[in-house]
C-alpha cells in the first residue's frame, strides 16, 4: 500500500554558510549562519524575498549544492550528495518529455534497478495524485497542474524520508494551486513524510505549514521561526489566519506594526 | 418550405463541388492520354528506332490511374489523397510529355546528350543487371561506411558532450579533420587501405563522422541541467544519466546529425566511385559517360534518385518512430 505512516526523517542544518561569486568575481553571501531543525513528519515552509537563499538551502538539503561551511544531516547522517531518500519537486515539473507518464513516475524505481515485478506501485501513486488513465500520455499532453501532479508522484514513488518542494505550485493558476495545496496536505497526512516547502506565497505557507521559517536576504539568514497554531483543516479567511498573515508581512517589512491588521483585512 | 429550400441548396452544392472535384481528378488521366497519342502519332525527328517501353509505361500508368480513380469513389481517404495529389501528378505527366516532344519529336536538344524518355527507359530495362549489380555494390559500400562513421560519431559526440576531458582531446581533432572534405582523403586512402572498397569505407565514414559527432556533442552538452538534477535526486547512477537522460534528451539533435551525415555520405559515395572504385553507381555513371551513352547516364541518375530518396524517407520514418514523444512539440 501507498500509505505507510512514519516514513518521515529529521533534517538538521548546522551553521551553514554558502558564498557565490558574481560575474565580476565579487563575493555574495547567499547563506550565513543558518541553523535549522526539522522534526520527523513535520511540514515546514521557507519564505522570504528573492535572493534570501531559501532555494539554495533546499538544494543543499537535496544534495545538489554544497555548503562552504557547516553541515547538513538527515537522521544524523551527513548529506554529501543527492539520494533518493530526499525527493525534490521543482517549480517546473521537469518531466522527461521522451517518457510517458507511467515511465516518468517509474524513473526512480528504474534508476535504482528495482525489479520490474516490484514496480507495480507506480499505478498506486498515479491514483494517489489523480492521474489514473493518463499513464500512456506524454508530458506535453498534460496541463500544468497535471504535470506537477506527475512530478509529485515521481518524487513519492521512491518513498522519500523527506520531500523537498521548491515553489512547486508557483507556476499554477490560483484555483489549481488551492486544489493542489489540499492534495499535498492529504498526502502529507496519509504518509507522514517530512516536507520542506519553499514558497513566496504567504497564504500558502500559512495554509500548509506547521512552522514557517522567515528568511531575509543579503546575507541570507533565518530571521524568525513562526509556529502556526491553527488546527486542520484550515480556513483561509479565519481571523487567526489573517492575523498570522499580517504578522509575517510585518516581519518582511511589507506592513507597519499596528496598522497592518485593518489594512490587510 | 424553408426545410425544402435548405435541402435543395445542399444538393446543389454537393453536385457543384463534386463536379469540380471530378475535373481535377480526371486531368492527370487526360494528360496521360494526350502523352500517348502524341508519342504514337507525331513523327520522330531524332533518328532512333523507338521501342514499346515508353508507350507501355504510359498505358500501364493509364490503367493504374483509372483503377485508383474508380476505387477513390468508394474509399474516402483515397479520394482526398488523390484530390490533393492530382495537380502534382498532372504536372509530372506534362513534364514527361514536354521531354518527349523537345527530344524525340522535335530534336530541339543536341544528341547524344539529351535522349528521349523511351531511350532512357530502354537503357533502364536492357541494362538492369549491370545497374542492379552497381546498386548493390553502392549500397554495400554506403551502409558499411555510414554505419561505421555514425557509430564513431555517436561515441565521440557522447564522450565530448559528457566529459570535459574527452572534449579537450577530441575537439581539436574534430576542428582540424572535420572541415576537410572527405573526398580529399582519396589519394591517401587508396594507398593506406589494401582494397579500394575499404578505402572508400574510410572516406565515407569520415564524411559521416563529423556532422554526427558535432551534433551529438552539442545536443548532449545542451541538455537542461534540471533533468540531470531530478534524475540524481531519484537515485540515478552515472550510467543512467548518460543512457536514459542525456541521450534521449539529445536525440532530436542527434537525428539532425545522422541526417546531415547521410547527405554527405551520398556525395562522398558517388565521388569515390567515380574516382577510384571500380564498381557501383558512381562508376556506372562515368562508365556510361565514357561511352557517350547518355541514356544510361540518365537511367543511373533515376536509380540514384530513387535509392537515395528512399533512404532519406527511411531515416525520417525511424526518426518519427523514435521521437514519437516529440509529436506536437518540435518539427524539423
Amino acid at each position: 500500500m501507498v500509505s505507510e505512516r512514519g516514513l518521515g526523517g529529521s533534517i538538521n542544518v548546522q551553521n551553514v554558510r554558502r558564498v557565490f561569486k558574481d560575474v565580476g568575481g565579487k563575493e555574495i553571501v547567499a547563506l550565513d549562519k543558518v541553523d535549522l531543525d526539522v522534526r520527523p513528519g513535520e511540514l515546514v515552509s521557507l519564505i522570504g524575498p528573492s535572493g534570501c537563499g531559501k532555494s539554495t538551502l533546499l538544494r543543499m538539503i537535496a544534495g545538489l549544492d554544497y555548503p562552504d561551511q557547516g553541515a547538513l544531516y538527515l537522521d544524523d547522517e551527513r548529506i554529501t550528495g543527492p539520494h533518493f531518500t530526499r525527493g525534490l519537486v521543482f517549480q517546473d515539473p521537469t518531466l522527461f518529455p521522451w517518457l510517458n507518464i507511467h515511465d516518468n513516475v517509474a524513473t526512480g524505481l528504474v534508476a535504482r534497478r528495482i525489479p520490474r515485478d516490484q514496480r507495480l506501485q507506480v499505478m498506486d501513486y498515479l491514483k494517489l495524485v489523480g492521474l489514473e488513465g493518463f499513464e500512456k500520455s506524454y508530458p506535453h499532453e498534460l496541463s500544468g497542474g497535471m504535470a506537477q501532479r506527475a512530478a509529485l508522484a515521481r518524487a513519492l514513488v521512491n518513498q522519500p524520508k523527506v520531500l523537498l518542494l521548491d515553489e512547486p505550485l508557483g507556476a499554477l493558476d490560483a484555483f489549481t494551486r488551492m486544489t493542489m495545496q489540499d492534495e499535498i496536505i492529504k498526502i502529507w497526512q496519509e504518509r507522514g513524510t517530512t516536507m520542506i516547502l519553499v514558497t513566496h506565497d504567504i497564504d500558502e505557507a500559512i495554509y500548509l505549514s506547521d512552522r514557517i521559517i522567515v528568511m531575509t536576504s543579503r546575507p541570507g539568514k533565518i530571521q524568525e521561526v513562526i509556529e502556526v497554531p491553527l488546527g486542520r483543516p484550515r480556513e483561509r479567511n479565519h481571523p487567526d489566519f489573517l492575523l498570522l498573515r499580517s504578522k509575517i508581512l510585518e516581519i518582511l517589512h511589507f506592513a507597519k506594526e499596528g496598522e497592518s491588521l485593518s489594512y490587510y483585512l | 418550405m424553408s426545410l425544402e429550400n435548405g435541402k435543395s441548396t445542399s444538393v446543389l452544392t454537393r453536385v457543384m463541388t463534386q463536379r469540380r472535384f471530378q475535373a481535377t481528378l480526371i486531368l492527370p488521366l487526360i494528360i496521360l492520354l494526350i502523352d500517348l497519342v502524341i508519342h504514337l502519332n507525331l513523327p520522330n525527328k531524332q533518328s532512333f528506332t523507338t521501342t514499346r517501353y515508353y508507350p507501355a509505361l504510359l498505358e500501364i500508368l493509364i490503367i493504374i490511374y483509372s483503377a485508383i480513380l474508380i476505387f477513390s469513389t468508394k474509399v474516402r481517404r483515397l479520394y482526398e489523397r488523390l484530390l490533393e495529389k492530382a495537380p502534382l501528378l498532372m504536372a509530372v505527366f506534362m513534364l514527361v510529355e514536354i521531354w518527349d516532344v523537345v527530344t524525340l519529336k522535335l530534336k530541339l536538344l543536341p544528341l547524344p546528350y539529351f535522349p528521349g524518355p523511351d531511350k532512357v527507359l530502354n537503357a533502364l530495362f536492357t541494362d538492369w543487371s549491370l545497374l542492379g549489380l552497381s546498386t548493390l555494390y553502392s549500397l554495400r559500400l554506403l551502409f558499411t561506411g555510414y554505419i561505421i562513421g555514425a557509430l564513431i560519431g555517436l561515441v565521440a559526440g557522447i564522450l565530448m558532450g559528457w566529459s570535459k576531458k574527452w572534449n579537450y582531446w577530441i575537439t581539436p581533432l574534430l576542428k582540424v579533420i572535420g572541415p576537410v572534405p572527405a573526398i580529399a582523403w582519396i589519394p591517401i586512402a587508396l594507398v593506406v587501405f589494401p582494397t579500394s572498397f575499404w578505402a572508400s569505407v574510410f572516406i565515407i565514414a569520415i564524411a559521416v563522422w563529423f556532422p554526427v559527432a558535432v551534433m551529438t556533442s552539442s545536443g548532449i552538452a545542451n541538455v537542461q541541467n534540471a533533468y540531470f538534477e531530478v534524475a540524481k535526486t531519484l537515485g540515478a547512477t552515472q550510467k543512467y544519466l548518460i543512457f536514459k537522460v542525456a541521450i534521449p534528451a539529445a536525440s532530436p539533435t542527434i537525428f539532425i546529425g545522422l541526417f546531415m551525415g547521410m547527405g554527405s555520405s551520398f556525395l562522398t559515395l558517388i565521388v569515390a566511385e567515380m574516382l577510384g572504385v571500380k564498381a557501383g553507381l558512381g562508376w556506372y555513371l562515368t562508365w556510361a559517360q565514357g561511352w557517350a551513352d547518355y541514356s544510361k547516364v540518365y537511367a543511373s541518375l533515376i536509380v540514384v534518385s530513387v535509392i537515395f530518396s528512399s533512404l532519406i524517407t527511411l531515416i525520417f520514418t525511424i526518426k518519427d518512430r523514435v521521437l514519437i514523444w516529440q509529436r506536437g512539440l518540435i518539427k524539423w
